[in-house]
């Protein structure tokens, strides 16, 4: 099943793109795995997610952990910590 | 009566502070946010994660409807980009007596810093920097744990 994956702010600029459809592979227990399986990409994903301390989550618009269980959702999201207001 | 805008039109309080004024409660408070001049910065762009952005604020106004009884609670906020000077968001609490509405409002903008999914870029003479989250928010929204 194809999921959809979304990058924000300096992640989807160095990234170069703001969305991916991507069919993950099986074995991919958590979105910290999902995001060190997305780092072997390009040079971008490596650059982008080299440092997984600075970087926040949500699957299916829910905010997780990086050690949150990835399951099967239909959308994630990878971006910086917020700051907004 | 919640009230949730993320859009990339300029904010008017006129306008803002009338629709939560017209929750018809005993006492409003609101928090106006406005782009710095200082820093050097030229312009601020904002972004967000339509869908997400929304369901957030929506959530926290919610909470904060519930925990101080509040008649209303109204949060507008820009996205795109501004420049000094210009405002950023917009947040409007309506309550029966004024310390359950200035309680709620400081809530909302500190819950909103650390918990809603916008990123703020600055544009500099020398270039444009992702702004980096500041500790002090993340203290301001944890003294309102329960």
């Amino acid at each position: 099943m194809a999921t959809e994956i979304l990058y924000f702010a300096w992640v989807r600029e160095k990234i170069g793109v703001g969305a991916e459809t991507l069919d993950l592979p099986d074995g991919l227990a958590t979105v910290a795995d999902l995001v060190a399986w997305l780092a072997g990409r390009s040079d971008g994903h490596a650059e982008a997610f080299a440092e997984p301390a600075r970087l926040r989550a949500a699957v299916d618009q829910v905010f997780v952990p990086l050690e949150a269980s990835l399951g099967r959702p239909r959308e994630i999201a990878i971006f910086p910590p917020v700051t907004g207001g | 009566m919640i009230a949730v805008t993320v859009d990339a039109a300029p904010i008017e309080v006129g306008a803002e502070h009338a629709a939560i004024a017209a929750s018809g409660a005993g006492g409003i408070a609101t928090f106006t946010g406005i782009v710095r001049a200082d820093d050097r910065v030229m312009a601020l762009t904002l972004e967000h994660y339509p869908g997400a952005t929304e369901a957030a604020l929506v959530a926290l106004a919610e909470a904060a409807v519930a925990r101080w009884d509040l008649t209303g609670a109204r949060i507008t906020h820009r996205v795109g980009r501004m420049l000094p000077g210009d405002l950023v968001v917009f947040v409007g609490t309506a309550a029966r007596h004024r310390g359950a509405a200035l309680e709620a409002c400081a809530f909302l903008i500190d819950r909103l810093k650390t918990e809603a999914p916008f990123w703020k870029k600055e544009t500099l003479a020398e270039g444009e920097r992702w702004v980096d989250p500041r500790g002090s928010d993340d203290a301001a929204a944890a003294r309102w744990s329960v």
